[in-house]
């Protein structure tokens, strides 16, 4: 068993350390604008993208102008989602004839979309038509991501540059990530998957007569070509409500772990960009072996509590070892297909990342397994995170990691050379505390009026976990449900949406001012009094940091949701 | 007086002088600066109002808990204030030890008309002018302007032995409180009462003008951020509370908010900056910023001038190096003759080595018809006419040009020999009797004992030494070689100490100096720390922004593990502090939800008896444990110069890793001891 387990996470995680480094350091040469084999294909759209939005693109920016030009995307994008939504009735490629999006549900739609995060308070087959889930979401889904890698590029050219006042250009950076990075992979995935058996078409939903005879609707669509963009952009909004669960949008256990790297791979591969932007790939390698240890970790313990089953069960008689042909332990809201294992593993990469896809209902997950995939969003999304916030997440908490570090050596702390003073503290404490206010405050106030009470499905610590959990993946920009909470409500759709937008933008202003300010300054050439911010002692103190910074926060929150759970099945009592 | 001595630790007149400030601290307009302590004490306050309201409307249910949590809250603010308040005091009883010689001197004061009017010495301005005699205690800070005398300045540095103070040059300055022994000179003072580098130092220490470092700016900032956290954790608490219906009541939400906040680091905090200032005066050294001693810990740079600081001031002689078939004897003794009236260091070598060496005693010339001639920067010689005799020694090129003048030959190894001693980093003195050239006297840099192993300690630090000399390259690279130093500039002018200063802050180093002289003054003030004898001109104590009383340049060492030591001590604590709030969570979320959520006990892995005790426990470490850090905190973390990455394992092992273990054992055993006493 434990053989199968360590196989099953083992091989994704091989195959996400093999392919992120060659994607890595082929985002460092597109984002540094040297040569790459796609040039001759993709120049010349560049070119006349740039020629139609009339882009310079020799033209820097500083950080305030960046963080602008990201900003008003993000609200142009949303404005027109909001609207495609709106009048989707009025346009073609709706066959099944759907009705504009409610007001409500259309903002919060827009915000999931335009933030990365996609959460989905709408059931997509009986909500959107073709063209709003193609024109509208899938295209956020390729911007959203390569808004995230941009932010995260001109993160890293912040520690990188030297003296200089500008971090980049903001649209130039968007339409290379687009064109360079998300483009190709996904023309690639897209064909798998359909050789994989998932459709990819533009029909009506078959209506079909079962063995018995009863009639039956199969709905289908574009699902392959949004099913690549979905995890690689670490979007998550399913075609179907139904998510990665449904056989069309994952069909085989060749998809299921396509999907799992592709989950992982941008967040994971940005590492050694970031090493190679910075001249020392050690950097990077350190980064990524942080985020490496939180994510086997919360593999590991997943597995272990979905494995290990429910008590309850057990005294009912039910046989939950795995045996050669059961896979055991909790099988609630899980797909046969996956079992414990490839589910939880689903669960700890969607979380780990801010992708929000799902192959498992995580509401009927054991307490501490669905504990994992909560603890991991309120880590700040940093375990690899989603596409580029997960990066310029992990480089904000090296930062302060580096800031106590250098105090215990005694001496003034630097990151890749630049010192770390005052003005930078404060925005990194700033980045810090928006994150826990946004899931707080707002399900402190869930969890004691009545619109928020009435969303929850169940009783006592579990009802508790489904708020928290709730607001955690909006302001993690995840998107993945817990179930269970009715979130269609006008109470839900406004707070996520606000919630949402703000776990995105505004956490990316601090982000891009650390980066500002760091540009500006001088690097420090190293000496053996500088703390070296690569090696094992800075893995251990980089970890510990986020596990305090995360921990200590939501560690009253969690006792009283998951925590508070597990100790009642332990007892045999379940919510 | 010897130099401060470091008062006791609890010396029980400044602890009893810190009880008192302590409680004057309380003011709210005072302690907002300080935002962790200040958010403790408001909500101590919240809590006393919430004790009041619950006896007056006489629910006596919990009465006793609550009057416990209010004082051991408001105790955690009033041991933070004591903290300060005993870092002030050390450093004020050390100045006021430095301070006390001065205020009852008189002074004579001259006049405009020249009289002389003895008036007392704190009514003194800048540019009065006073006569100092043997047996007057120098009143104020100054410059001599006319006279020469004799300076017993072991008020200040301890040093018992008497300096020339004069006027003009590098030795014109003269600090108030030190006593001219012998002569008479005229002093210009240059500082108002209560601008003295003692006053400035002093005001330091005392708070008045004491700022905030950019070190201590970020992490308050860090520790603000973190209370704020705190307190949106404790405060949406008590609705996630009311989902389980449950009522959480105010004390223990603050007790909760105070244990988790970082009281620990932000009670000492200002504590340790100003023990790390007391730190230095016990080194003999005055800071005129807390930003310079902290700036001391970040130096990547360090410039020595070579002499002084890695050799020792003069250049002795050490070989005579005879040629052309000359006997050993012979040159030497000439080389003696051409010395005996060179009352240089490096003349009163070549004798003594003459003496030792040959057996040659020293003549008295009054028996022989003898001219001095003394050495000229112009002649770049000195020697003696002595019956008939020309002996000249001094700078080869010049001797051997005075040897063709007189159709001597120049023997044909003498520039080998020459060149040899140079690249030795020697000097090299060739000696000619009239027209023969008799030899080569090897004057040497004598390197400072011990400096080889100082340089090292540096480099361990992470510091760069960068040796400063007007010797030739060779000659530099020899000494540099034999020192350890790891670089320097040769033919140095002043004007390159400040070139090199900034060259090296342009690349975003910190660089230190240690100066004395006028021409050095430009250098100290560029330098981020720049350290002034106090034997030096008074233009270079202006200029620097640390005085060492010593005027001792090895010193920095000292001043750059203050430095590091006091940033330490904050990430110590720091450190500590957070890794605390693990056993508090394990005390406290078990306790709020007893009632509620029966199973949670299973989080109560310290077993503490009631929900009461374990937060009263929890209270009560986090208050005592100030008081437990106080000495840490005021000696400092030990700083041992071993590399950045094994340092930092060490600290965070003993720091995070014991502040993760001992509040489980403490609060354990605080539980104990409140149960079997009864108090909850």
């Amino acid at each position: 068993m434990i053989e199968n387990s360590l196989l099953r996470i083992g091989v994704p995680f091989a195959a996400l350390v093999a392919f992120s480094i060659p994607l890595g350091l082929f985002m460092a040469r597109v984002f540094n604008r040297q040569r790459t084999f796609l040039d001759p294909v993709l120049e010349p759209i560049e070119r006349a993208i740039y020629r139609i939005c009339g882009i310079q693109r020799s033209q820097e920016m500083t950080w305030r102008e960046y963080t602008g030009a990201a900003l008003l995307f993000g609200a142009a994008s949303w404005l027109v989602l909001y609207l495609i939504q709106r009048t989707q009735y009025l346009m073609p490629f709706n066959p099944q004839g759907m009705t504009a999006v409610a007001p409500l549900l259309a903002f919060n739609t827009a915000a999931s979309f335009s933030t990365n995060t996609n959460w989905q308070a709408y059931a997509g087959e009986s909500t959107m038509s073709y063209m709003s889930q193609m024109l509208g979401l899938t295209s956020q889904n390729f911007l959203s991501a390569a808004t995230g890698i941009a932010i995260s590029i001109a993160v890293i050219r912040g520690f990188v540059r030297d003296g200089i006042r500008t971090l980049g250009n903001f649209w130039v950076d968007l339409t290379r990530a687009t064109l360079w990075v998300l483009m190709p992979i996904c023309v690639v995935l897209t064909l798998v998957y359909v050789w994989q058996g998932m459709p990819d078409n533009l029909g009506a939903y078959a209506e079909v007569k079962t063995v018995e005879g009863a009639p039956q609707v199969i709905a289908q669509g574009p699902v392959a070509s949004q099913e690549a963009i979905k995890e690689l952009g670490t979007n998550g909004g399913g075609f179907f409500n139904a998510n990665s669960a449904h056989p069309y949008e994952n069909p085989t256990p060749l998809t299921n772990l396509l999907e799992v790297l592709s989950i992982l791979i941008i967040g994971a591969a940005l590492t050694h960009t970031f090493g190679k932007m910075a001249g020392d790939r050690r950097q990077g390698w350190t980064l990524f072996a942080t985020m490496s240890l939180f994510f086997l970790a919360s593999c590991a313990l997943a597995v272990w509590a979905e494995q290990a089953g429910n008590p309850k069960f057990a005294s009912l008689g039910v046989d939950q070892r795995p045996l050669a042909t059961q896979s055991g332990g909790n099988m609630e809201g899980k797909e046969t297909r996956f079992g414990p294992i490839d589910s939880a593993l689903f669960a700890a990469s969607t979380t780990a990342t801010s992708c929000g896809a799902v192959n498992s209902a995580l509401d009927s997950y054991t307490p501490l397994g669905g504990l994992i995939p909560m603890f991991n969003m309120q880590l700040g999304e940093v375990i690899f995170g989603g596409v580029g916030s997960g990066l310029y997440g992990m480089i904000v908490m090296a930062v302060m990691a580096v800031f106590i570090a250098g105090l215990m050596v005694g001496r003034t702390p630097e990151y890749l050379g630049k010192k770390i003073e005052a003005r930078e503290m404060k925005l990194v404490m700033l980045y810090v505390l928006i994150f826990p206010t946004l899931i707080l405050l707002p399900a402190a106030a869930a969890s004691v009026i009545k619109v928020g009470l009435s969303g929850i499905a169940n009783p006592g610590p579990h009802g508790f976990s489904e708020i928290l959990y709730a607001f955690t993946e909006g302001a993690a920009n995840n998107g993945s449900a817990f179930a269970g909470l009715n979130a269609n409500t006008p109470f839900y759709n406004l707070v996520l949406g606000f919630v949402m937008l703000a776990g995105r933008f505004l956490m990316a202003i601090p982000a891009l001012a650390i980066a500002g300010s760091m540009a500006e300054k001088k690097a420090v050439p190293a000496s053996s009094g500088t703390f070296p911010t690569t090696g094992v002692s800075f893995v251990v103190l980089l970890v510990a940091v986020i596990l305090i910074v995360g921990a200590l926060v939501f560690f009253a929150g969690d006792a009283l949701g998951p925590i508070v759970e597990h100790f009642a099945m332990v007892n045999g009592k379940l919510f | 007086m010897a130099r401060p001595k470091a008062p006791g630790l609890w010396s029980r007149e400044i602890a009893g002088r810190a009880v008192v400030e302590s409680l004057r601290k309380l003011d709210p307009r005072t302690l907002i600066f300080n935002p962790v302590m200040f958010v403790v004490e408001v909500t101590s306050a919240l809590t006393t109002i919430v004790l009041i309201r619950d006896v007056v409307e006489g629910r006596h249910a919990l009465l006793g808990f609550e009057v416990q949590v209010a004082l051991w809250l408001w105790f955690t603010v009033l041991f933070a204030n004591f903290a300060e308040a005993m870092a002030e005091g050390r450093g004020k009883a050390q100045a006021a030890t430095l301070r006390q010689s001065r205020t009852l001197t008189q002074a004579k004061l001259i006049l405009k008309t020249g009289e002389i009017k003895v008036v007392n010495a704190t009514s003194l301005r800048r540019e009065d002018v006073v006569m100092v005699e043997a047996g007057d205690t120098i009143p104020a800070d100054g410059e001599v302007i006319e006279g020469v005398a004799a300076v017993n300045e072991s008020a200040v540095t301890g040093e018992s032995a008497p300096v020339i103070r004069e006027s003009g040059g590098d030795r014109s300055a003269v600090t108030g409180g030190t006593t001219v022994i012998s002569d008479w000179i005229k002093v210009r003072i240059t500082t108002n009462p209560g601008e003295t580098f003692l006053d400035r130092m002093i005001a330091l220490v005392e708070g008045a003008e004491r700022r905030k470092t950019p070190n201590e700016i970020a992490l308050t900032i860090l520790l603000t951020g973190l209370t704020i956290t705190f307190i949106l954790v404790v405060v949406t608490l008590f609705p996630f509370a009311l989902y389980s219906s449950t009522k959480l009541d105010v004390p223990v939400l603050v007790a909760l908010l105070v244990c988790l906040a970082p009281t620990t680091i932000g009670g000492l905090l200002s504590a340790i900056g100003i023990a790390g200032m007391d730190r230095l005066v016990q080194h003999n050294v005055l800071a005129l910023s807390g930003r310079a001693v902290e700036a001391a810990g970040d130096v990547d740079t360090l410039l020595l001038d070579k002499t002084g600081t890695i050799t020792l001031g003069n250049r002795m002689a050490t070989e005579f190096v005879p040629v052309n078939g000359v006997q050993a004897t012979e040159l030497a003794d000439a080389a003696q003759l051409a010395s005996l009236a060179d009352e240089t260091p490096e003349g009163r070598s070549i004798t003594v080595l003459a003496k030792r060496e040959y057996n040659l005693r020293g003549r008295e010339l009054a028996e022989h018809e003898a001219k001095f001639i003394p050495f000229s920067a112009h002649t770049r010689m000195s020697g003696i006419d002595l019956n008939g005799r020309s002996i000249r020694k001094g700078a080869a090129d010049e001797i051997l040009k005075f040897v063709q003048e007189r159709q001597g030959t120049i023997p044909p190894e003498i520039n080998a020999i020459v060149e040899r001693i140079a690249k030795d980093g020697g000097t090299p003195l060739v000696v000619a009797d009239g027209a023969r050239a008799l030899g080569v006297i090897h004057l040497k840099d004598v390197i400072k004992e011990g400096i080889r192993y100082r340089f090292e300690r540096l480099r361990a630090m992470g510091l760069r030494t960068v040796m400063i000399t007007g010797d030739n390259p060779l000659t530099a690279n020899a000494i540099a070689q034999e020192s350890g130093v790891d670089d320097f500039v040769a033919e140095a002018t002043p004007e390159t100490k400040l070139r090199l200063i900034r060259e090296e802050q342009a690349r975003g180093r910190l660089v230190a100096m240690i100066g004395d002289g006028t021409n050095d003054a430009p250098a100290l003030a560029q330098a981020d720390v720049g350290i002034a004898m106090n034997a030096g001109t008074q233009a270079a104590r202006e200029a620097g922004n640390m005085v060492d009383l010593d005027s001792n340049p090895t010193k920095i060492i000292e001043v750059v593990e203050i430095g590091k030591q006091l940033l330490m001590t904050r990430g110590a604590l720091t450190t500590f502090s957070i890794a605390n709030d693990l056993a508090k969570y394990f005390a406290i979320i078990p306790a709020l939800f007893m009632v509620t959520y029966p199973e949670l006990d299973a989080l109560n892995i310290m077993r503490l008896a009631t929900p009461e005790s374990a937060i009263l426990s929890a209270v009560i470490f986090n208050a005592l444990v100030i008081i437990a850090l106080i000495p840490l905190a005021l000696r400092g973390v030990t700083y041992r110069p071993v590399g950045a990455a094994p340092l930092l394992m060490r600290n965070l092992l003993i720091y995070g890793g014991g502040g993760v273990i001992i509040p489980f054992v403490a609060i354990k055993l605080i539980d104990m001891l409140i149960t079997a006493a009864h108090l909850v």
